[in-house]
């Protein structure tokens, strides 16, 4: 089992560990409640220090990486941040990731910390002899500081860069807590605003150590995998491994927003066509109308008991108190408003298709 | 994601060490991690502080088998919490006359004060001797590993 670099500072925080993409991971401290309602209404900081990094550079590595990922890498500038995925060439999806542009010879590829090791195969197999890669997975570790009071509470700790003008999706390198070289990204995986921070491992403690003080005041938490999920689920945020996988289509995942076809890439046409003539099963979210917590590959049947397709993630939403969950169903009951039925343990419990995210 | 909640391995849960636990002596316990409080003929049954802190917050509790005579070790409910779904499991033989209403609106109650206002329900049992064989509050915690 890995551990990350921050990995005793989890210990003394008396966080319950599990594992997790083959590290032992913290999921919780304080509670998944507490620590969810820190996140929406204040800030948390997350070790997602699993994650992998690739980076990817040369002369050729826009084309390169334009081939291999559905959104459009030449739509990026330098400093922008772009959430894609890369389809796998048999309909389905290796990885969903975000790409960075440094430059339009310099990227860094963020992935799934469970795939890093076929990412990379993917990746460095393809790659023609004007692109280099270099996997920094094992060197960087990465501290999502997430919430509203985010910008604020962090921004005495990094007086050369004004973090209320770095937008959403955007990065840049600067100093923070006295280490050079952080990468400070808009970005995060809750839907509440702040900032993910790629420090070197020899670092991460010290930037660990100085996010905690500087958010004392606004109320931080450490919070781990638990609410993680909650909240991203909340906002509809596929997660890979349950909602997107090698078997689904992004179009099926209503990934087609981040699916251009102005460029040549993997699944293209076969993509193109499911776009123009549609696909027989989507992805949907939904809110339970009876009391039931829909848990992923939970069957999702129509009003007569025929399946439909079956549950990918569900909780209870930690800011409404709504059951909520995705699944893939028959494009027939995927509209809005659509009325289905969760299989929950021998019941079938009703539950209606809704437009994502769950919370506005 | 999904994570499995292993019984064994973690010395240390939701922020609680087992040893900063409560085990009561006057309750006896199951290897399912439910509690037995006998009055007269008896019992209140609820899930142990282990147990809430290996599920972690607690969504809801469904009881549904009220006025049921049960055997010992049936399902007569469940119990969802945030990350996992788990069964509750019958400690001794009887009919269950009460649910803890109180836990409609507030099921936080199994997290806070399981062995207060988190108790569950409340059995006639039918064969009282059946507590007999469930385990004291040492063994309970031996065997959790506290």
């Amino acid at each position: 089992m890995k551990r990350t670099a921050l990995y005793s500072k989890h210990l003394a925080l008396n966080a319950k560990m599990v594992p997790f993409a083959g590290y032992d991971m913290p999921v919780s401290y304080s509670g998944i409640k507490a620590e969810h309602q820190s996140v929406r209404e204040r800030l948390g900081v997350f070790d997602v220090s699993h994650m992998g990094e690739f980076f990817v550079e040369g002369e050729g590595a826009e084309s390169f990486l334009n081939s291999l990922t559905s959104n459009d890498v030449a739509a990026l500038t330098d400093g922008k941040v772009q959430y894609s995925c890369i389809p796998n060439g048999q309909g389905g999806i290796v990885d969903d990731l975000l790409v960075y542009r440094y430059s339009s010879t310099r990227y860094l590829l963020v992935v799934n910390a469970s795939n890093i090791e076929k990412d990379w195969k993917w990746f460095f197999s393809r790659k023609p002899e004007n692109v280099s890669m270099y996997n920094a997975s094992d060197d960087y570790s990465l501290l999502a500081v997430q919430g509203p009071k985010t910008a604020e509470a962090l921004q005495a700790l990094c007086p050369e860069v004004n973090l209320a003008d770095l937008t959403y999706y955007t990065f840049t390198t600067g100093s923070m807590a006295g280490i050079a070289e952080v990468i400070i990204s808009a970005t995060g995986y809750t839907g509440a605003g702040g900032f993910e921070l790629y420090v070197k491992n020899e670092d991460a403690e010290k930037l660990w150590d100085a996010v905690m003080a500087a958010g004392e005041a606004h109320g931080i938490l450490p919070c781990g995998l638990g609410c993680r999920d909650t909240l991203r689920l909340e906002m509809g945020f596929c997660l890979y491994g349950n909602d997107i996988n090698d078997t689904t289509s992004p179009i099926e995942a209503g990934l087609g927003w981040i699916t251009k076809f102005n460029k040549s890439f993997t699944d293209k046409a076969l993509l193109e066509k499911q776009k123009a003539e549609g696909v027989s099963r989507k992805l949907v979210g939904f809110v339970m109308q009876e009391k039931g917590i829909p848990r992923q590959h939970y069957r999702i049947a129509d009003a007569n008991g025929e399946t439909l397709g079956e549950v990918t993630s569900g909780s209870e939403s930690l800011s409404t108190g709504q059951l909520i969950g995705l699944g893939y169903v028959a494009t027939s009951h995927s509209k809005a408003g659509s009325e289905i039925y969760i299989d929950i343990r021998g019941r079938l419990l009703k539950a209606v298709v809704t437009k994502l995210p769950f919370l506005k | 994601m999904e994570f499995r909640l292993g019984l064994k391995k973690e010395k240390l849960t939701f922020g609680k060490t087992i040893l900063s636990m409560q085990f009561p002596e006057n309750l006896k316990y199951t290897k399912e991690h439910e509690w037995v409080r006998v009055e007269g003929d008896f019992a209140f049954i609820g899930i142990t502080d282990f147990a809430q802190g290996e599920l972690g917050d607690i969504v809801f509790v469904e009881i549904n088998t009220v006025g049921q005579a049960m055997g010992q070790d049936e399902v007569f409910g469940t119990v969802e919490a945030v990350k996992t779904v788990s069964d509750l499991y019958l400690p001794v033989s009887g009919e269950i006359v009460e649910v803890n209403a109180g836990l409609e609106g507030n099921p936080e109650a199994v997290n806070t004060d399981p062995y207060g206002d988190g108790w569950m329900v409340k059995v006639k049992m039918s064969n009282p001797g059946e507590v007999d064989g469930l385990m004291d509050a040492a063994a309970y915690a031996a065997m959790i590993g506290a």
